[in-house]
């Protein structure tokens, strides 16, 4: 069973049929009671990192989250629902995430190469850090390199960890598009508003 | 690396698309769903949905729609047309709705720019400027009410104003150009684009693949949005990307 976490930041339909397409079990939970009931877990969101926090912390959320995570459950983090796994983001100065990958989430410099936000199609180039060679993160089974995915952010994260990088792109700078660390998964783009490339790998998300 | 959006635009009423759709020869070419579909299949990087129902009674059905496209359609796409407030704005983003396109309600009600952009994030604030060159002081007049009603707004101002205010993106329509397959105003967009750091999607004119060209060339649009030339089967979008990527220009195909 997956629980999507749906705490009032966004919309969860399309990533609810997308795992549905894939035979997956979905049941959007908004309590930590149900979220124990589930294998694992996607947070979606849009919006401000601060009010993100304080949804998550009204509906009790924040340690249920990190238990699951603690469990090996796996989780995915998609946009907002990725940067709030590190631990404090340029948007909310002040306001701590979840913590549980450590670094910051910044804001794309305002230059006047770049328009802010980044709204459209990029590429994602997949790294394979030597820890990791022979093992490429499991999102991005059967997914060439620089396929292109869907952004539409103004910020991204920093890790402090090189090591859970498994992609990055180039807007401006080169930032962490895709990580991942052991049962944890994120992605700054929309897997589910990516077209073919995004559906397979949240096919791939379904077979882990 | 970052690309141009090609990004065709339906007119929804009563949940209708109500422009032609002659290409996709679909028994049902009128229900929005299937025409996304046919848009998803030839590559759109986008679609907006400009409802032009109007009427408080529709609304309803209109979210109904929208959650019915975004169970179908794994692309993003924008939800405009007679935005008034928080409340249709949370609605329609619930439903599943990318971003929410307003036009005469932020003209009216700045606040409300500014307001929809702390509470749901820039990203998903698209300010959508209709603007009309006044030959008198040759200055770009801003329209609303669906181009019925001038106001005082001078085009360029507004958009500086509304990225201020928290929009994430400009879409901006020249209403001199809108229909006359004459190419995109180039001048008005550059203008806007070089005024604001948020993206800009040229609308208005587009008839035929080299206006695209001339407008991700000649000014910084980063998106091109059209109607008839897709929906009159005239280009499919992969027409238009193919032309843009033999010529140099970056395109998801």
């Amino acid at each position: 069973m997956i629980a999507i976490i749906d705490y009032g930041m966004g919309n969860i339909h399309s990533v609810r049929k997308a795992l549905e397409l894939y035979g997956a079990k979905v049941l959007v939970i908004n309590n930590p009671k149900d979220l124990k009931n589930c294998d694992k877990a996607v947070l979606p969101g849009v919006g401000a990192f601060d009010d993100a926090m304080l949804a998550l912390k009204k509906q009790d959320l924040i340690s249920a989250i990190k238990e699951h995570i603690e469990n090996k459950k796996v989780f995915l983090g998609i946009c907002l629902g990725m940067q709030l796994l590190f631990t404090e983001s340029q948007e909310a100065p002040g306001a701590q995430g979840l913590g549980i990958l450590k670094g910051k989430v910044l804001r794309f410099p305002d230059r006047c190469e770049i328009k802010v936000p980044q709204i459209g199609w990029n590429q994602i180039k997949i790294q394979n850090p030597k820890s990791k060679i022979q093992n490429v993160c499991p999102l991005l089974k059967d997914i060439p390199d620089n396929s292109y995915v869907y952004f539409c952010h103004s910020f991204y994260p920093a890790p402090e960890d090189e090591n859970v990088i498994a992609a990055t792109t180039d807007y401006g700078i080169n930032f962490s598009s895709i990580i991942w660390q052991d049962n944890i998964y994120g992605a700054q783009f929309h897997p589910e508003k990516s077209q073919s490339i995004g559906l397979r790998m949240l096919e791939n998300f379904v077979n882990l | 690396m970052f690309t141009k959006r090609i990004i065709p635009c339906l007119d929804i009423k009563d949940n209708r698309v109500v422009k032609g759709v002659k290409f996709l020869s679909l028994r049902d070419a009128g229900n929005p769903v299937e025409v996304a579909k046919a848009y998803d299949q030839q590559q759109a990087d986008e679609l907006v949905f400009l409802d032009i129902t109007a009427s408080f009674e529709k609304r309803k059905t209109l979210i109904d729609l929208v959650e019915k496209i975004a169970q179908n359609i794994f692309m993003p796409f924008t939800v405009g047309g007679g935005i008034r407030d928080m409340d249709d704005i949370r609605d329609l983003l619930n439903a599943g709705a990318d971003k929410i396109s307003i036009n005469t309600a932020g003209v009216k009600c700045p606040d409300l720019i500014a307001d929809a952009s702390r509470k749901f994030g820039s990203q998903c604030i698209v300010v959508a400027i209709d603007a009309k060159l006044q030959m008198l002081n040759s200055k770009w007049q801003v329209y609303i009410n669906g181009g019925r009603t001038p106001t005082e707004l001078e085009a360029i101002e507004w958009a500086r104003r509304a990225a201020q205010l928290g929009a994430g993106e400009i879409l901006l329509t020249s209403m001199d150009y809108d229909g006359t397959k004459d190419g995109f105003d180039l001048a008005l967009t550059r203008s806007v684009a070089e005024a604001v750091n948020i993206p800009v999607i040229a609308s208005g004119g587009a008839g035929k693949l080299e206006h695209f060209y001339q407008v991700f060339t000649e000014t910084g649009a980063t998106a091109g949005l059209a109607a008839s030339i897709f929906h009159y089967g005239e280009y499919t979008v992969r027409q238009v990307k193919e032309y843009l990527k033999e010529k140099g220009v970056s395109v998801r195909l």
